[in-house]
């Protein structure tokens, strides 16, 4: 069964079609690649899908539930997790308690456990932190642990979004431009870590990407978007040679 | 990792460590007769400064929303604390029982005042958030003003008029009497009092801080968006702080209550001013750090008394003095000349251990 | 009949708020600041009249002269000293700033004046009106008041539409960064509407001391935070919306006051103010904010 499923998605903003008819089938365990010029819309699909904005239309399932007009938070407990195109990490907070938000609902005790520091807050609290030192790990941040997450270089901060989506436990992984702004060292790495957490996490991955590297590299299958509309879809290559999506890209 | 742990924990031990002293510090003062009653009648007051200073840092540092109505709150658990004492004076004996348990339901009804406002309100942003909760405490303030309760026989009765249409019967008491207040309330609110309900705030506070909750309402006030994204639930951690703070400002109001032998809700102990002297307190503490609270509610209100002498003045000094430091704290150019300062005592530390 | 006096005299009270409101949103919508001393301003506006023309004899035309040019000066030495200087700061750090001001002023008129209530001699010599045969009765004052509200704010609204200054001031509130780009001196600007406020703040004073002749330290602290209360909820940083917030808010006061209880009519206007802003997030002519993902 497929992990996502779209059905003709739609939403517009003040009369402006922003999303017409989307439609997408990611299967389980794919890197599945949402590419598409400036203002194509893909941003407004992932919040679409993750519950910031409500669709007009369409409905969104879920590996076979369906989450159309869930809240955020609610979407993110059913599976979806995300990272974000403007990094929006807990600034104030280490590298290590921004990963903890994201155990946060996996790992409970109570706020009175909490205030009155029972056994059960010591317990999970060591749980916590093992967990999330061992995800930090996959994204080599361990050392930066007690790092306020402010002061991570910018490479570093889109590697600890993604640490902190995976702590949430998702079965989708949705990530936004993960590359932006990253040297062709840094995406060689990035482009390695995303196939590791595929494999290691057994993860679905969608992602949206300008890197037409990283995009050939590790998608297998692509859907192109233009004007909010759909171009093109299918396998990477096949996407790639095919020429209307070429001219999109190119604006002939 | 370890490292990392003790950090938080000895800053925390410090802080307790600081109450601690300063009251150890004052009785010997005291018992040496070196403390005037000048200052003898300030003890208390410090106590409940530093209480709302510690408990409003809950809403405007670590959840990050702007409050201008806490001293409604206090407000709120001054009278239902006192009102509790009146009403049971009679079935329980003791004062000091009967105070304990009323600082239980100050801090409850206050929490229940902070739920229910904040329900509605806590979907508004920054100053628009304030202005609301500057209206509840204002409100608050009013209502209490023409409240009138009176017990007799056949329970309580209430009235917003006046004391004759309570209809009390021959030997019914009343015990708000609108704008008058609640007047003869047992002053059994002491310094010792006052630093272990202290002590129980910072445990409270910086306990709730370092635990999953204060981890979930830190992140709302990082980032909103990224919260929901990692799925906590917004509303209930905006809630979960602003009733905490609403119920430590109850406990201060009924500290306030048995302090007194007169309440009443007046412009200046309720009223929207006391919630910008609370802020003040924060702001200037830094906002966020809670023994910067601490440090900042004693200096600011010892700061005025110091300066008695200077009778007339001594408020324009404190505006002043409140002026200054902001625009020194705060000014983008002075943060910029103290980096340059301590950046320059860096490179002289590190050119000598060369 | 009642009904209609305590209706115009609301309309009245509201247009005072609505001119000390329009300072508060011209500032906040412009410099991104509570300027909590803006009710101070009045005050001292108040004081300024009552110098020159109780104490001194002079005219009430050279008093409200003197006393717009105080304010004016004050309020743009304020936003010099106090306020530029945390341009970038944290909005907090401003707000606790402008209390501090706002003490300040209070506590030199304190020194000044002392805190004993002036009887303030009303500036505002227009012969009642008397209407439907002496049975409604709309004093000189209100006359005067709602007049000048009404002027001020077509006036107003003239000067930032027609004006390259209040053309600057549109783009400074759009887009700081954007507007100094452009060439726009910001700080110019910000102090030109720091002036305006404050010259209003002035009318304002004097008009309310002349309706209600009690001056003490503390007249402008309620009148000002009513007024933020008026500005929030027409919208704030909309001109008009601080008139209809202002006018509204006097007659809810007054109809409060007359109908259902003096002691209440604060609690009643708050609330009022929380259920506008729970039914439209940003007041009653606000911008819808939206928060980019």
């Amino acid at each position: 069964m497929a992990m996502l499923e779209v059905k003709n998605l739609s939403i517009s903003f003040g009369g402006l079609k922003a999303v017409d008819d989307f439609n997408i089938t990611v299967e389980k365990g794919q890197l599945y690649g949402l590419i598409g010029p400036n203002g194509a819309g893909k941003t407004t699909i992932f919040n679409l899908l993750t519950g910031v904005y409500k669709p007009d239309c369409g409905r969104i399932t879920l590996d076979g539930t369906d989450i159309t007009g869930h809240r955020t938070a609610a979407i993110n407990q059913a599976g979806i997790a995300r990272t974000f195109q403007n990094i929006r990490l807990f600034k104030d907070l280490s590298v290590l308690d921004n990963v903890k938000v994201g155990l946060h609902n996996h790992y409970r005790y109570s706020t009175l456990e909490g205030i009155f520091r029972l056994p059960s807050y010591y317990r999970t609290e060591k749980a916590m932190d093992e967990k999330a030192m061992e995800l930090l790990k996959v994204f080599d941040l361990d050392g930066e642990f007690a790092f306020k997450a402010s002061n991570l270089p910018y490479g570093k901060q889109r590697k600890l979004e993604i640490a902190r989506a995976l702590a949430t436990e998702p079965k989708l992984l949705l990530l936004d431009e993960p590359a932006a702004g990253m040297n062709p060292n840094e995406t060689e790495e990035l482009m390695k870590t995303i196939r590791f957490v595929r494999d290691h996490f057994d993860m679905t991955v969608l992602l949206i990407e300008h890197d037409m590297k990283l995009v050939s590299g590790i998608c297998e299958r692509l859907t192109v978007l233009n004007f909010g509309h759909m171009l093109a879809e299918g396998p990477t290559s096949e996407v790639l040679n095919n020429p209307q999506v070429i001219a999109a890209y190119l604006g002939e | 990792m370890k490292a990392y742990k003790n950090k938080i924990l000895v800053q925390n031990l410090i802080t307790y460590g600081l109450v601690i002293i300063c009251y150890i510090v004052i009785q010997a003062l005291m018992a040496g007769g070196h403390i005037n009653s000048l200052l003898k009648g300030i003890l208390v007051p410090l106590c409940i400064y530093v209480i709302l200073a510690v408990s409003l840092n809950l809403t405007v540092g670590i959840l990050g929303e702007l409050s201008l109505g806490h001293a409604g709150f206090m407000c709120v658990g001054a009278f239902s604390g006192a009102f509790f004492n009146h009403a049971m004076s009679e079935t329980i004996a003791s004062d000091q029982l009967r105070f304990v348990i009323a600082l239980f339901i100050g801090a409850a009804v206050a929490a229940l005042f902070g739920i229910l406002i904040g329900i509605p309100v806590l979907r508004l942003k920054g100053d628009y958030l304030a202005i609301v909760t500057l209206a509840f405490g204002e409100i608050i303030k009013n209502v209490i003003n023409v409240l009138y309760v009176g017990i007799d026989g056949n329970g309580f009765h209430i009235s917003v008029k006046d004391v004759a249409s309570l209809g009390l019967e021959a030997d019914g008491e009343v015990i708000i009497k609108g704008a008058q207040g609640i007047t003869g309330t047992p002053k059994t609110a002491t310094f010792t009092i006052g630093i272990i309900l202290v002590l129980i705030t910072l445990f409270i506070v910086l306990n709730m801080i370092n635990s999953r909750t204060g981890r979930a309402i830190m992140a709302i006030r990082d980032n909103r968006i990224a919260a929901e994204s990692v799925g906590i639930n917004i509303t209930k951690y905006k809630l979960m702080a602003f009733s905490v703070s609403a119920a430590l400002a109850g406990v201060a109001g009924v500290l306030y209550a048995h302090n007194l032998a007169t309440l009443a809700a007046t412009p200046k102990n309720f009223g929207y001013n006391m919630s910008i002297t609370i802020l003040v307190f924060v702001v200037l503490g830094g906002i966020g750090n809670i023994r910067g609270s601490i440090i900042a509610a004693v200096v600011l209100t010892l700061l005025p008394e110091m300066l008695r002498g200077l009778n007339d003045y001594r408020m324009l000094i404190y505006a002043i003095v409140l002026i200054v430091m902001m625009l020194m704290t705060s000014s983008p150019k002075a943060i910029e000349y103290r980096e340059r300062i301590l950046a320059s005592f860096r490179k002289k530390e590190t050119k000598r251990e060369a | 009949m009642s009904f209609l006096s305590y209706l115009i005299n609301g309309i009245s009270l509201g247009s005072v708020y609505a001119i000390i409101a329009l300072g508060y949103t011209m500032v906040y919508g412009i410099a991104k600041m509570l300027n909590f001393a803006h009710g101070d301003i009045i005050m001292v506006g108040g004081f300024a009249v009552f110098t020159i023309v109780s104490t001194m004899g002079g005219s009430s035309a050279v008093g409200i002269l003197v006393a717009v040019v105080i304010c004016t000066v004050l309020g743009v030495t304020i936003e010099k000293v106090a306020y530029r200087p945390l341009r970038g700061a944290s909005p907090l750090a401003v707000l606790i700033t402008a209390i501090g001001v706002s003490y300040l002023l209070q506590n030199i008129a304190l020194l000044v004046f002392g805190s004993n209530a002036r009887q303030f001699t009303s500036v505002v010599n227009v012969p009642a009106l008397k209407l439907a045969g002496g049975e409604l009765s709309i004093s000189g004052v209100t006359i005067v008041t709602i007049l000048s509200c009404i002027v001020i704010m077509i006036a107003l609204t003239a000067f930032i539409n027609k004006t390259r200054i209040g053309q600057a001031m549109l783009a400074v509130s759009e887009d700081r960064g954007a507007a100094t780009l452009m060439g726009i001196n910001v700080n110019g600007t910000i102090a030109v509407t720091f002036a305006i406020g404050s010259a209003l703040a002035a009318v304002a004073g004097v008009l309310l001391c002349s309706a209600y002749p009690s001056l003490t330290p503390y007249t402008g602290s309620m009148p000002g935070i009513k007024a933020f209360v008026a500005a929030v909820f027409g919208g704030i940083g909309s001109i008009p919306g601080a008139m209809i917030g202002g006018i509204l808010l006097g007659i809810i006061e007054n109809l409060a006051k007359a109908y259902i209880s003096s002691q209440l009519s604060d609690a009643i206007v708050f609330s009022v103010l929380i259920i506008v802003l729970l039914v439209r997030p940003t007041g009653i002519l606000g911008k819808k904010m939206n928060e980019k993902v």
